[in-house]
């Protein structure tokens, strides 16, 4: 066909590849690298604990017991002589887990909820939004309080208790992108190729709505550790002997006044660093990848 | 012979949200009472300028939109009366090509990936076999096997409106409907779009419902032109006819007003008076009664559809 | 005849993060006054960056990197933001595509044309109101009064554009710069706004730049043209000399592949693709799309006269 004369005619640069893109803007900052960093280093650590940690986390030391930090016991040790670093690591393991978890069941759920409400439109968007209403109607510390206490305070209970109360923001997210891109013309295409109503939402429409959530999924892991952190700080979260983050700073507090700063200094600081790198990381996901890659 | 698609007195009404829940509410006239029908193998095109409702038109005969009133006849088959999952398998044969090239592609998918999915819902091919038709589909339009696995980002405008085109034709429909295909293309772009277009339909026999307010592209491409204003046809005739002795005065008002690239051309401009309408209060009679430089006393009457010349329909009281 | 407005030799880039975008190379162009000169080309020719460079507004990553704007005897270029405010807006205007955008959505639109004229009209702020509502009723709007303290939104796609016209005229300026003013315009209301704009040009005398793609326009509105492939000029000539006896192997391509609605012709696409901008040809930048190519094309390639303010950038092309 002589139309192949123009094959190479209207042929744009090879542009990059979106992750390429992706990677070099998000390079470009230096406080976000670093809070990759730091959040690449709890990742490993949390991973690596039980081979790379010297002491065992939940085995009492009475003869150590508060003691400063040293070339023995770099960030000191507790009330029972538990090696500080070791449980301040292996809390780590525990808090990362609670979080991702929390945040990918949130994820999930809120999705779908979102998806088919936006999609959809009707009576099945005004129901889905009650529900929604409903569970953000309740201070969301509250309600994960409230339901840690009623089911009783297991890992899998904080979990769900999270998932719950970050179920909203996924949802309407989710719904307000899908009513956006439900306008677009290749939702219109799909149709006329003859998808099925289902394989349009969930095939070619909702990944496309992603890139905010992962912004806000990244956010929200910090607040997901915060708030175990939080509930086990009042009693309400991993039970003891299991370490913890936010049960380390409030045993911690206790001995502020009577000096052994070291109890409570660490802990909290980790859960600082943590938190604060999700929402750097974050940030800077969110600038990288909006309005850009808005809909790519 | 019946032609392949017959459009039978459509009507697309869409209702203004009344702030007073009670009272019936106001109505677009989107499109109010149009038939046309387009026999195989011929192309033929709808023109009109923004709200004269051929976009809505073009919709409802892919049903996307449900029409108000009216039948969709296609091969036999009225496509009004079919159920969601019988219309879903119908389509196959009814394509679409839209505007924006960059909007109409999923930025997720690749090209091969955009061109599969026709073949991949309709035929029983294997993977195997959708693939060397894929490669097909892409060097009949222009693109080439290579440029497969790009993504949309990566591609420029015209090869975007290329994978567009690609993935319509690529289950062989039998009715192609475009919707303004080149609008959204540089001016350089627009006639090698033309042209593959125009070689397609020789080449594999297409059947085009062209939409477009860009009468020097229509009058290129299409065998019988259609004039819509407000919702209904104005003018039919062939495009040579339609284009030579223009009747309507909104026809001859429109071909007026496109500027010639020839500096020395007469060209007196018919010049419309205002604005077009709302298409909420439609008023009796002629629809451009308000506007036009003919306008009589009989205009306010309902408007006959009279024949100048065979094959030749106007809608007006004063030809 | 000197002109009001004369470009030479202006070359615009800009630093993005994939490398150097040459935008503009060595562009010329020249304005007489009361003239209507069409500048014309595809996206990415340059046409608009070279009216943003005329009235300074172009910013970073846009990098002016050489060349001479002379607008009534002072060179545009060498002017402090603080002169060059008082051009924009009173000595040179300019219209934008997408009206609705270029209006400001919150102020009605008389206001806006008020606060025009008391900043470079000098008129007090009483009598500001009334020439703002007469320069919408010169602009073609009916029920002016009205209209002034209605706001963007509540106008069509081709009152919106009336008003910047009006705007764009209010100051009495000697130099318009319409920029693509019709794209997006249903075509009727398109010819209303051209004609529009050529009717308050005589008017008020002022000059219009008029920057489309659309050949059509040029040829029925104005007296000279000026083409413009991948940020150089390639020619520039009296509008019917352009048409009747084009010289540059560019514009007799682009000529011949544009449709036409008065009769039926076989078109013919501009073979090859426009260049990148990041890695352009050196010399002529048509030259790997062109069938005249030959040597002396990778050179730099000036404005050459070929008959009377005809000129042309090609070696190919005998003076006549």
């Amino acid at each position: 066909m002589s139309t192949l004369a123009y094959v190479s005619a209207d042929g744009g640069p090879a542009r990059r590849s979106a992750a390429a893109l992706l990677w070099r803007r998000l390079s470009r900052n230096v406080m976000s690298v670093a809070a990759l960093a730091v959040l690449v280093v709890v990742a490993l650590t949390a991973v690596g604990a039980p081979v790379i940690m010297p002491y065992d986390p939940d085995e009492p030391d009475a003869e150590h017991a508060l003691e400063a930090p040293s070339g023995r016991h770099w960030l000191g040790t507790d009330l029972y002589g538990r090696d500080q670093l070791t449980r301040i690591v292996h809390a780590g393991r525990v808090d990362l887990l609670v979080a991702l978890a929390a945040t990918a069941i949130a994820l999930s759920i809120g999705s779908v909820l979102g998806a088919v409400s936006g999609y959809r439109g009707g009576w099945i968007d005004q129901l889905l939004m009650r529900v929604i209403d409903t569970i953000q109607a309740f201070p969301s510390f509250i309600l994960a309080m409230g339901i840690a206490a009623a089911l009783g305070n297991s890992v899998t209970n904080i979990v769900i208790a999270i998932a719950i109360t970050h179920v909203p923001i996924y949802g309407r997210l989710i719904r307000g992108e899908m009513l956006r891109i439900r306008e677009m013309e290749y939702a219109e295409a799909a149709r006329t190729v003859g998808n099925p109503r289902r394989r349009i939402i969930f095939h070619h429409l909702l990944p496309n709505c992603l890139p905010p959530v992962i912004v806000q999924a990244t956010l929200a892991m910090g607040f997901a550790i915060l708030t175990v952190a939080a509930l086990s700080y009042i009693g309400l979260g991993i039970r003891p002997p299991t370490s913890e983050w936010g049960a380390m700073t409030a045993e911690g507090a206790g001995y502020i006044v009577s000096g052994e700063w070291w109890v409570f200094l660490f802990p909290g600081t980790a859960i600082m660093a943590t938190v604060l790198s999700f929402n750097l990381v974050g940030d800077a996901l969110r600038d990288v990848l909006d309005p850009r890659m808005k809909g790519v | 012979m019946d032609p392949l698609l017959s459009i039978e007195r459509l009507q697309m009404h869409f209702p203004l949200r009344s702030l007073i829940p009670w009272r019936a509410p106001r109505l677009v006239h989107a499109v109010d009472g149009v038939s046309l029908h387009v026999d195989a193998g011929e192309t033929l095109g709808l023109v009109g300028e923004s709200g004269c409702g051929k976009s809505t038109l073009a919709r409802c005969v892919l049903r996307l939109i449900e029409p108000t009133a009216g039948r969709i006849r296609f091969a036999d088959t009225d496509l009004t009366a079919l159920g969601e999952e019988d219309m879903r398998r119908r389509r196959r044969e009814i394509q679409m090509v839209f505007q924006d090239p960059t909007a109409s592609l999923n930025p997720r998918l690749s090209v091969a990936a955009t061109v599969d999915e026709p073949l991949a819902l309709h035929t029983p091919l294997t993977a195997q076999a959708r693939r060397a038709r894929v490669d097909e589909v892409l060097e009949e339009v222009g693109l080439g096997a290579g440029l497969r696995d790009r993504y949309p980002h990566q591609l420029s405008g015209g090869q975007r409106q290329r994978v567009n085109i690609a993935r319509a034709i690529a289950s062989r429909p039998r009715l192609v409907v475009l919707d303004e295909p080149t609008s959204a293309l540089d001016v350089s772009l627009r006639a090698r779009v033309i042209l593959l277009l125009g070689e397609l339909k020789r080449a594999l026999g297409m059947t085009y419902l062209f939409i477009s307010h860009d009468l020097s592209t229509v009058r290129y491409l299409c065998d019988r032109v259609a004039v819509m204003y407000l919702g209904v046809v104005v003018e039919e005739a062939s495009a040579r006819e339609l284009f030579d002795h223009p009747a309507h005065p909104y026809t001859r008002a429109l071909l007026s007003c496109i500027p010639i690239p020839d500096p020395d051309a007469v060209q007196e401009r018919l010049a419309l008076a205002g604005e077009v309408p709302s298409p909420v209060d439609i008023p009796a009679g002629c629809r451009l009664r308000g506007r036009c430089p003919l306008a009589q006393p009989v205009c306010a009457e309902p408007v006959p559809v009279r024949e100048v010349a065979p094959g030749h329909t106007v809608a007006c009281h004063l030809v | 005849m000197t002109p009001l407005l004369a470009l030479e030799d202006l070359t615009v880039h800009f630093d993005t993060e994939d490398g150097v975008v040459q935008a503009v190379d060595g562009a010329a162009l020249a304005v007489g006054p009361g003239e209507v000169v069409g500048l014309v080309g595809e996206s990415g020719s340059g046409k608009s960056v070279t009216a943003l460079a005329i009235l300074r507004l172009l910013r970073p990553p846009a990098r002016v990197v050489s060349g001479r704007i002379r607008f009534d005897g002072r060179d545009l270029l060498a002017l402090s933001e603080e002169e060059m405010r008082s051009v924009r807006g009173a000595q040179i205007s300019m219209v934008f595509q997408s009206p609705r955008t270029s209006l400001n959505p919150v102020l009605p639109v008389g206001r806006q044309i008020e606060r025009l004229l008391v900043r470079h009209g000098g008129a007090a702020p009483g009598q500001a109101e009334a020439r703002a509502v007469a320069m919408l009723r010169e602009a073609g709007i009916a029920e002016p009064e009205r209209r002034a303290g209605q706001y963007a939104h509540q106008l069509s796609g081709g009152m919106c554009q009336r008003v910047m016209v009006a705007m764009a005229l209010a100051t009495n300026p000697r130099l318009l710069i319409a920029d693509e003013p019709t794209t997006g315009l249903d075509v009727s209301i398109a010819a209303q706004i051209l004609e529009l704009l050529r009717d308050l040009g005589r008017r008020t005398g002022a000059a219009i730049l008029l920057i489309t793609h659309d050949l059509g326009v040029v040829a029925r509105l104005c007296d000279r043209v000026v083409v413009m492939h991948a940020g150089q000029t390639v020619e520039w000539a009296p509008v019917r000399r352009l048409f009747h006896a084009p010289a540059h192997p560019y514009t007799r391509a682009l000529i011949r592949s544009i449709p036409r609605v008065d009769r039926e012709i076989a078109m013919e696409p501009i073979p090859g693709a426009v260049p990148s901008l990041l890695a352009p040809p050196h010399g002529c930048r048509f030259a790997p799309r062109c069938d005249l190519v030959r040597a002396e094309c990778t050179a730099r390639i000036p404005l050459r006269e070929i008959a009377a303010e005809h000129r042309v950038a090609c070696v190919a092309v005998e003076g006549r």
